[in-house]
């Protein structure tokens, strides 16, 4: 997983994210390739403000290995002001979601390979 | 395109099946399925067989080798293939099958699809969830029935679709089950049982959620000419269609419709010259009972946002207008993955030939839905006598 | 040891940024435990609740925080940060450096000096000494040095009640100070007063040998040179900020100096979230600098086990009123959420889970 993780640090620490020059799309996650423009795609790098709203969200009581510290814990579609829909966990109480809410970007642990191996930083969101 | 029929069928019993290796129970079926043909097995030309994950499950690729080795299809050299779209492998499985007969590559041909889980231990879930995507939706915290419920609670905030409403799903479908002898779980419930089950994934509760089973189905695929060689009721596929969407369900045009189902079903319908309304039954892609709900919507049997009232009104029961999922779906069948789809179509094939037993509906016409992950591929079948 | 005193232009603080975890615990929860007497305990140690960080959170996710916010006020392209300095006694690894992490996570390119630092509780403010020589030199335009910690305490040990978690971020540099540096020097013996060896999970300390040979002997000692080579007198001084390692130490020290309450008062932050270590004086700072006018002049005397002291005159400029201080550090304070012991060594991982 290291090169792998490594290649999209700046991404996911940052919420850089593409934009198609040619119909004005944001996309984040970032895509190499505008779907709409295929070939006539002009993709540039723009970092997003970390801003958005809760779409919709899920509080996940049944928890992969990796997060069991956390359960229950929330995770949310996000709409970001720039246009691009995310998914991502969002650190709140669970009683607290609300769908609208306002939220924004936050640096936290996303996880690690086992004790000894690499950690995850990655870009949560929390409540604005 | 020249006219294809399914000539034979056969199904595993999905659930837990400890004592079968997957070698077995794709052996089980595939055995069952020639001899409702009536087939020797030399006759078949070629397998494609549809498996989500051997590489995670089993640490096994080259699948359709090893199948074909098994079943001694590999004595005779013919080309197997192993076809991969998370669980909708198998209908994608049925497809590339029907497509090589109706071109006229082949007169006869086996679909398989087949899973085994149960080896790994409670590693199923996240292998299952390889089919949505890693790098932003898993790594990002979210678990497939996340996604599902995501989904859920949208259309239950846009379309007052209730917490009851799922769970009429699910109640259903166990009913169904208890007259399905193939079936992973046989024992009804009711809604209360249904609406205080653990939460999974808020607003999806345990029995909102397709169990994760060990499966495996086959059906044997002819040549209208050929077909009326080995059975006086061969099943047709009057129409075969399949769509893709974006992996992601944040990448959707909107989270509560799946486009590729839509799709895929206006498609088909074309195809067959027919209405939604022309569907007399239908096995659909209850991996979560949210699903059957827009597939409802999204097949055209309801107006979007009203897939609630067909379940609210017993239209989709076994004694209702368009009985849905006879066989149990994916919820009370058992869900295996790579075998679904298939099993779906046997489902309907055994409702069209009247040999459905204590399940048997009044049907001409049939349909399955097989849906990949959240919705990125959906595969539509409409089968007719 | 000779005061750097910065000659032909200002040198100094630009921005600051604060970062502290919302989770709190009482010191009387933690005594219930441990069957002590909360009163006795908190009046004790005047340390009355301290900090936790989350389970997602560590010394990098805050160090990140506090950075993100000093850069956001500063309103500088965080491509123009030349040097990157990290201070903790917690850093998530043994070795790999949090200060690249940081680094990428402002934005600040590849072209920047960067390490991290070690020494205890006064690493955060050897960053700064280490920015503000190299600004001072002209080898940087900008430098980031931060002191971040999540401190750990073994349980039923008295640093149980004061170990939390927390960090401050500063940008030094010679364009828009909001605060010169006007002098710096630092007192250093080996004194090993509190230690860690590798691979441990909990710190030690010598119990009353942290006092006077460590803690006053430095900070004394550092505060009464800087104040000589200077030529300055605590009333010179709005403010003083001293290491906080529990509430009593730094009243005991300013009254020993010659400072009053109300100077040290905005500043003594470890009463409400306990001791940051690395982040400690430097949140003291903060908090201190959220109040300052204009001309008001502050002594910062940090202190790390092992043992030293970075002692610092800081005068505020007028730009000090133009830059935004919002949200403050007792604003931070104040956003609590409390959880009881059992939900703190959860967080903590105190627990040995399968």
């Amino acid at each position: 997983m290291l090169p792998r993780f490594w290649r999209k640090i700046k991404q996911r620490y940052n919420l850089i994210a593409t934009k198609c020059e040619n119909c004005g799309t944001y996309y984040y996650p970032p895509r190499n390739l505008c779907p709409k423009c295929r070939r006539k795609s002009k993709m540039v790098e723009v970092r997003l403000s970390g801003k958005g709203e809760v779409l919709s969200y899920s509080v996940v009581h049944d928890v992969p290995e990796n997060m069991k510290e956390q359960k229950p814990y929330v995770v949310a579609l996000i709409k970001l002001d720039e246009g691009p829909v995310i998914t991502s966990q969002l650190v709140c109480e669970p009683r607290e979601v609300r769908r609208g809410m306002k939220v924004k970007a936050a640096f936290r642990r996303c996880g690690e390979e086992g004790e000894a191996g690499i950690i995850y930083y990655c870009t949560k969101f929390i409540p604005e | 395109m020249r006219k294809v029929a399914v000539i034979g069928v056969g199904q595993s019993k999905f659930g837990e099946l400890w004592d079968a290796s997957f070698r077995d129970i794709v052996l089980s079926a595939g055995i069952e399925a020639i001899e409702d043909a009536g087939l020797e097995g030399r006759e078949i030309e070629a397998l494609y067989i549809g498996n989500m994950s051997g590489g995670r499950f089993l640490a096994q690729e080259h699948i359709a080798a090893l199948i074909a080795d098994y079943s001694g299809l590999a004595e005779l050299h013919i080309p197997c293939t192993r076809v991969e779209g998370a669980d909708a492998s198998g209908g994608m499985a049925l497809r590339q099958a029907y497509l090589a007969v109706a071109s006229g590559l082949h007169d006869i041909v086996i679909a398989a699809g087949a899973e085994k889980v149960t080896d790994v231990g409670d590693k199923a879930m996240e292998i299952l969830s390889s089919g949505v995507d890693r790098e932003w939706e898993v790594f990002n915290g979210a678990t497939l029935a996340s996604l599902f419920a995501m989904m859920a609670r949208l259309h239950m905030d846009e379309y007052g679709t209730r917490a009851e409403d799922l769970a009429m799903v699910s109640v259903k479908n166990h009913r169904n089950a208890v007259k399905n002898p193939k079936a992973q779980f046989r024992r009804e419930i009711s809604i209360d049982i249904a609406l205080n089950s653990p939460y999974v994934a808020e607003p999806l509760r345990m029995f909102d959620c397709a169990p994760v089973s060990d499966g495996a189905a086959a059906v044997i695929l002819a040549s209208e000419e050929v077909a009326r060689k080995y059975t006086d009721t061969p099943v047709f596929i009057e129409a075969s269609s399949q769509a893709s969407d974006y992996i992601a369900l944040h990448s959707r045009r909107d989270i509560t419709t799946m486009d590729a189902v839509v799709f895929a079903a206006r498609e088909a319908y074309k195809k067959a010259g027919i209405e939604p309304d022309d569907i007399d039954v239908a096995e659909v892609h209850d991996s979560f009972t949210i699903a059957e709900i827009i597939a409802y919507e999204d097949l055209g049997f309801a107006e979007k946002g009203k897939g609630a009232e067909l379940i609210r009104e017993g239209v989709t029961e076994l004694d209702g207008d368009i009985p849905v999922n006879p066989s149990g779906g994916l919820k009370a069948c058992g869900h295996a993955a790579g075998a679904t789809g298939v099993r779906q179509a046997v489902e309907i094939v055994l409702q069209l030939r009247g040999d459905a037993g204590e399940r048997q509906v009044d049907a001409e016409r049939g349909l399955t839905l097989n849906i990949g992950g959240t919705g990125a591929t959906a595969v539509v079948t409409i089968f007719t006598r | 040891m000779k005061g750097g005193e910065s000659k032909g232009g200002k040198i100094g603080i630009v921005s600051y940024g604060t970062y502290i975890p919302v989770y709190r615990i009482k010191a009387e929860e933690i005594a219930r435990i441990w069957g002590e007497d909360g009163e006795t305990i908190s009046k004790g140690l005047g340390i009355k609740q301290k900090s936790i960080p989350a389970l997602d959170e560590d010394t990098a996710t805050i160090a990140v925080e506090a950075a993100r916010e000093a850069v956001s006020r500063a309103g500088i392209d965080a491509k123009e940060i030349d040097a990157v300095y990290v201070g903790s006694e917690s850093h998530p690894y043994a070795v790999k450096p949090t200060a690249t992490i940081v680094g990428e996570a402002i934005g600040a390119g590849n072209d920047y000096f960067a390490a991290d630092l070690e020494f205890a509780c006064k690493a955060g403010t050897a960053g700064i000494q280490i920015c503000f020589a190299m600004a001072k030199a002209g080898m940087i335009r900008y430098g980031l040095a931060i002191g971040a910690d999540t401190s750990q305490g073994a349980p039923g040990d008295p640093l149980e009640y004061s170990a939390s978690a927390g960090g401050a971020a500063y940008i030094i540099g010679r364009k828009n100070v909001v605060a010169e540096i006007e002098a710096t020097l630092s007192f250093t013996s080996d004194t090993p007063d509190f230690w860690r060896r590798e691979g441990q999970p909990y710190p030690r300390h010598g119990g009353r040998f942290t006092g006077q040979p460590a803690y006053f002997r430095h900070i004394t000692s550092a505060a009464r040179k800087i104040m000589e080579e200077t030529g300055l007198k605590p009333s010179d001084f709005a403010y003083a900020v001293f290491h906080q390692p529990n509430g009593k130490f730094p009243t005991r020290v300013a009254k020993m100096l010659g400072f009053s309450k109300e100077q040290i008062s905005p500043g003594l932050v470890v009463p409400y979230i306990g001791n940051t270590y690395s982040g400690s004086s430097l949140l003291g700072l903060a908090a201190t600098l959220d109040v300052v006018k204009a001309e008001d002049r502050i002594l910062l005397v940090s202190f790390g086990s092992g043992a030293g002291s970075d002692a610092f005159v800081i005068k505020a400029t007028d730009a000090i009123e133009e830059l935004n201080r919002k949200p403050g550090v007792w604003e931070k304070i104040e956003k609590g959420i409390y959880v009881d012991y059992g939900m703190y060594v959860k967080l903590r991982r105190k627990i040995r889970m399968a």
